[in-house]
Order: structure tokens, then C-alpha cells, then sequence
């Protein structure tokens, strides 16, 4: 398979399962966890460098470790403030890790923006677990996991568990997330979720129809900044980035 | 041989850690920041903008790339970028409450994909190593003395501004309808506060880096609620724990020159980390 179908691969199924998670991201409110959780896989990539244990392994470990924190301070009061300093301490950590690495410089970039095209064969079958995987299992549990953070009580009612379905989703979104890190890097995995899974919740009626249509985006989105990257040699990061936020503006000039 | 000597001998060291140049840069630079951030803090906790405050220093990153890679000062650069975020929140400010986090999500992507493009041209064109690491993690160690002035500057004229407006505010972040009944100007008063707050997390950027600056926004002021009583105890609370993380940071990454051989550990890591504790144990401790 040649270089370029690779990276075209690999980006694509980060992108499908971004898309997926971005969708339930945004119906359950949930942005700026969606901002921090990539975070949290920020530390797992720059501590495998340096203790040298795989990239999957300490991407997915730091992600869903920052699930289990993100659950644990959701019931405190004050549940932004208690975010953002999870988000921070993430951050401080992976910067303490790259500057023993000695990679410092050189690595904080592309593990912030990406580095689309330091992808390997070998990444392709963790991605491709994820990419596929994940959109199937929001599929099936789609109306749980929004029910549970629009109304918790009538999921209480009904025999649900709403804490249960928020470990959940955050545990999805650690993964999503965690994983696509290396693509896009840990600031801009946020770029391919919320702008396509806001212009679908404007859009879609039925769930389901919202979680094909964001997933649909994000391709587009993918492809397209992957096109302008290899005329421009630009970074993959700002096309995602600016053309996210180009999406959600036209849709919101279109319905409102 | 420096590292033994180091570790048996500390006081000299000491002398030479207040000598130095960059490091007295450092800890006024540091220091205005944890004044206006504890303080802003208090509000941004408040009213639940920590995602605002974080979508502002994020944004703000895209001008200090600009900044670096224009050769213009960083400050100008966090800060005018910090000014144009708030625009945007603005423009994009929406009735319903819960699309608010959307909005400052979209701005938080267009930003950071712009900082992208700036960094990977500093990158490439100039050969600025790190100037990633600059921007997005702080680098108050290389900031050029005059830096230090303008941010003490900056810090006073905020904090005189928020002096001015802290009881008004301080009533529409409590009561939004109560204060809108009482003939308060809020829809003013909040844009002023998110002008006030894109200017503190442009020191904070400048001091930990951009993507670091809500923790000094939010961990002092949500450690001092939970610990004070009343507003200005609170206040005075959460400038102390900040200037403590700022300035025990800064001093802990000068001493760790000697804990791993030829490198220091980063002073962002040390302030986030110590701030971190402080809000630890002011949960823990309110808790029990």
C-alpha cells in the first residue's frame, strides 16, 4: 500500500470515529471534557518516549486514567473549574515528561498539532479497531448515552443507570480521543468532533440520522484538509481547525 | 561537580537565584500574573466560564506564534489576539445558556488551527526550534526585561478596572436577574469582564504558557472559595495561593538544575503542579 493510501486510511478512521463521539459530544453538552480528555493522552504519548513502553498502550492508559478522573469530579459543584485544572495538570505533566525526554522542542508540536505524516503501517490497526469499532458501539447505545445527561431522572425512572452511561461515554470519547492524538494532535482532535457534531445536531431530527451525518462531516472535513496539506504542505491542523469552524458558521447562518 | 556542590552548599545559590537577571524577570512577570488571575479568578469561577477562559488563553497562542513569528513583542501579540476572542465570543454569544460552550468550543478550534499554521511557519521558515514549547507551554525565563514592565503596567490597569466594577459584577454574577431588575448595566459589565479576563490570561500565557494559563486563572480563586469567607478575604486568599505556586515554581525550576544532569525541569511544570496541591487539599480540607 503506498504511503499517501495510508495516511488517507488512517485519517479517515480517526475521523469516523471523531465524528461518531463529537455527535453525542455535543447533544450531551460535554465540550470542554471533549477538550480535556485528549489531554489527558497527551502525558501517555510523551511517557512513552520516555519509559519506552508502546504509544497505543500509553495513549489509551492516560486517556481512560482521565475518564476515571473526569467521572470522579462531574458531581463536585463546580464541574468546569475542576475540568480545566485536570486539563492543565495533564498538560504539565506530559510537559515535564518531553522536557526529560530530552525531545522536548522537538516533540511538543506535533504531539499538540500532529504529524499527520510520521504515520506508520503499524498504527493502521489500532485506528482501524477504533474507527470501526467505536461508531458501532455509540450506534447501539445512542439513546442511553443521551438520555442519560438530557434527563437523568427519566433514565432513573425507567431502571437506567445515568452515571453508569456517563463513565461510558467518557470512556468512548478517552478512546476516540486517545487515539487520534498522533493524527491530529491532542488540540485539534477536538476541531474534528465538536464542528461536525454541531452542524449535525442542527440539522438532524432523528438521532441516528445526526450520528451518520456528523461521521459524514468529519470525512468530508478530513479529506479535504488532507487535500489542501499535500498542495500546500501546510499543517493538516489548521485546515481541520478553520474549516470545523467555517461548518458550524454556515450551518448556524443557515438555521437560525 | 556544580551539582554536588550545589546540593551540600544552598546559600549561595540563593544570592544568585535573586541576582539573576531572567529570574527577576521571571518572578515579576509571574507574580503580576498570579495578582490578576487570582482575582479575575474569583469571577470566572463564579459565574462557570472556566471554558471561556480557557477558549480565550488558547486563542490567544495564535498571536503569540504571530508575535514570535513577526518579531513583535508576545504580549502584543497574546494580547490583541486575546481581544479579537472575545469578539468572536461575542458575536457568536447565543440566548440559549448550553450553546455557549459550543460556541467557545468552535473559536477554541479555529484558534488553535490557526496557532498551527503561525507555529509551523516559525518552524520551518525561521528554524525557531521551540518556539511550540515558547508559546504553548511558556518560556517567562527568555522574556526581555521591558516584558516585565509592560505586564506590571497591564496588571494595574486591570485590576484598578476591576476594583471599579467588582460589586456590580460581583451582584450580576450571582443574580443575573436581580441585577438586570436593579437597573445594572450586565450585558456592559460582562463584556468588559471577558476584556478584563482575555488580558489576565495573557499574562498567565506569558508566565506558564498558553495552554497552562487556566490553571492560574482557576485553581487559586476555586481553592480560596472553598476556604474564605467573604469576597475580599477570598480575594486576598487567592492572590497569596497564586503568588505562592507562581514563585515557589519558579524557584523549584532553578534548583532542578542539579536533580537531573544538564537538564532543568520546565517552571510551568512546578506552578501547575503546585497549584494543583493547593486546590487538592483546600477540597480535601473543606471536605472533612
Amino acid at each position: 500500500m503506498s504511503y499517501l493510501v495510508e495516511i488517507w486510511l488512517a485519517a479517515s478512521l480517526v475521523a469516523l470515529a471523531a465524528g461518531a463521539v463529537g455527535y453525542v459530544v455535543v447533544l450531551r453538552r460535554a465540550a470542554f471534557a471533549a477538550h480535556a480528555l485528549p489531554m489527558a493522552a497527551f502525558p501517555g504519548a510523551a511517557a512513552s518516549s520516555l519509559f519506552g513502553f508502546s504509544l497505543p498502550a500509553g495513549l489509551a492508559g492516560f486517556a481512560l486514567g482521565g475518564a476515571a478522573l473526569l467521572t470522579l469530579v462531574q458531581r463536585s459543584a463546580r464541574r468546569d473549574s475542576a475540568t480545566g485544572l485536570l486539563l492543565a495538570g495533564f498538560l504539565a505533566l506530559g510537559a515535564l515528561c518531553l522536557s526529560l525526554s530530552g525531545h522536548y522542542a522537538g516533540s511538543v508540536y506535533g504531539l499538540l498539532f500532529g504529524q499527520v505524516f510520521a504515520l506508520g503501517p503499524e498504527d493502521l490497526p489500532v485506528l482501524g479497531l477504533s474507527g470501526l469499532c467505536l461508531p458501532i458501539l455509540l450506534w447501539l447505545g445512542l439513546r442511553p448515552l443521551v438520555l442519560s445527561a438530557m434527563a437523568p431522572d427519566l433514565m432513573r425512572v425507567q431502571g437506567g443507570q445515568p452515571r453508569l452511561a456517563e463513565l461510558a461515554f467518557l470512556a468512548l470519547l478517552a478512546l476516540a480521543a486517545g487515539f487520534a492524538v498522533p493524527v491530529t494532535g491532542a488540540l485539534l482532535v477536538f476541531s474534528l468532533m465538536l464542528g461536525p457534531g454541531a452542524t449535525a445536531s442542527r440539522f438532524c431530527k432523528r438521532l441516528e440520522t445526526g450520528l451518520l451525518f456528523a461521521m459524514v462531516i468529519a470525512l468530508g472535513l478530513v479529506w479535504v484538509a488532507l487535500g489542501l496539506t499535500y498542495m500546500t504542505n501546510w499543517p493538516v491542523g489548521f485546515f481541520t481547525g478553520t474549516g470545523s469552524a467555517l461548518i458550524y458558521l454556515l450551518a448556524r447562518l443557515k438555521t437560525v | 561537580m556544580t551539582m554536588t556542590r550545589y546540593m551540600s552548599v544552598p546559600f549561595p545559590d540563593v544570592l544568585a537565584f535573586f541576582q539573576s537577571g531572567p529570574v527577576q524577570v521571571a518572578l515579576v512577570l509571574s507574580g503580576a500574573a498570579a495578582i490578576i488571575c487570582g482575582t479575575l479568578g474569583l469571577f470566572t469561577v463564579l459565574r462557570g466560564q472556566a471554558f471561556a477562559g480557557h477558549a480565550l488563553a488558547d486563542v490567544s497562542s495564535s498571536g503569540g506564534a504571530g508575535g514570535l513569528l513577526l518579531g513583535v513583542s508576545p504580549l502584543l501579540g497574546f494580547l490583541l489576539s486575546g481581544a479579537a476572542g472575545v469578539g468572536v465570543l461575542e458575536l457568536l454569544q447565543s440566548r440559549r445558556v448550553a450553546a455557549r460552550d459550543e460556541a467557545a468550543g468552535i473559536m477554541l478550534s479555529a484558534g488553535l488551527g490557526v496557532t498551527a499554521l503561525l507555529l509551523h511557519f516559525c518552524l520551518t521558515g525561521h528554524g525557531a526550534n521551540g518556539a511550540a514549547q515558547a508559546v504553548m507551554f511558556g518560556e517567562m525565563f527568555s522574556a526581555p526585561p521591558g516584558t516585565a514592565l509592560w505586564a506590571c503596567g497591564l496588571a494595574g490597569l486591570c485590576l484598578l478596572t476591576l476594583v471599579v466594577i467588582a460589586r456590580p459584577l460581583l451582584l450580576a454574577s450571582l443574580d443575573r436577574e436581580m441585577a438586570l431588575v436593579s437597573g445594572v448595566p450586565v450585558r456592559l459589565l460582562e463584556v468588559v469582564f471577558l476584556l478584563l479576563m482575555a488580558l489576565g490570561v495573557t499574562l498567565a500565557a506569558m508566565t506558564v504558557g498558553a495552554i497552562l494559563a487556566t490553571s492560574l486563572l482557576i485553581a487559586p480563586a476555586a481553592a480560596a472559595l472553598r476556604l474564605a469567607r467573604g469576597a475580599l478575604m477570598a480575594a486576598l486568599l487567592a492572590v497569596a495561593l497564586g503568588l505562592a505556586a507562581c514563585w515557589g515554581g519558579v524557584g523549584l525550576a532553578y534548583a532542578s538544575y542539579g536533580w537531573t544532569p544538564g537538564r532543568t525541569w520546565p517552571a510551568s511544570f512546578f506552578i501547575v503542579a503546585l497549584l494543583l496541591l493547593f486546590y487538592t487539599l483546600a477540597a480535601l480540607g473543606r471536605r472533612t
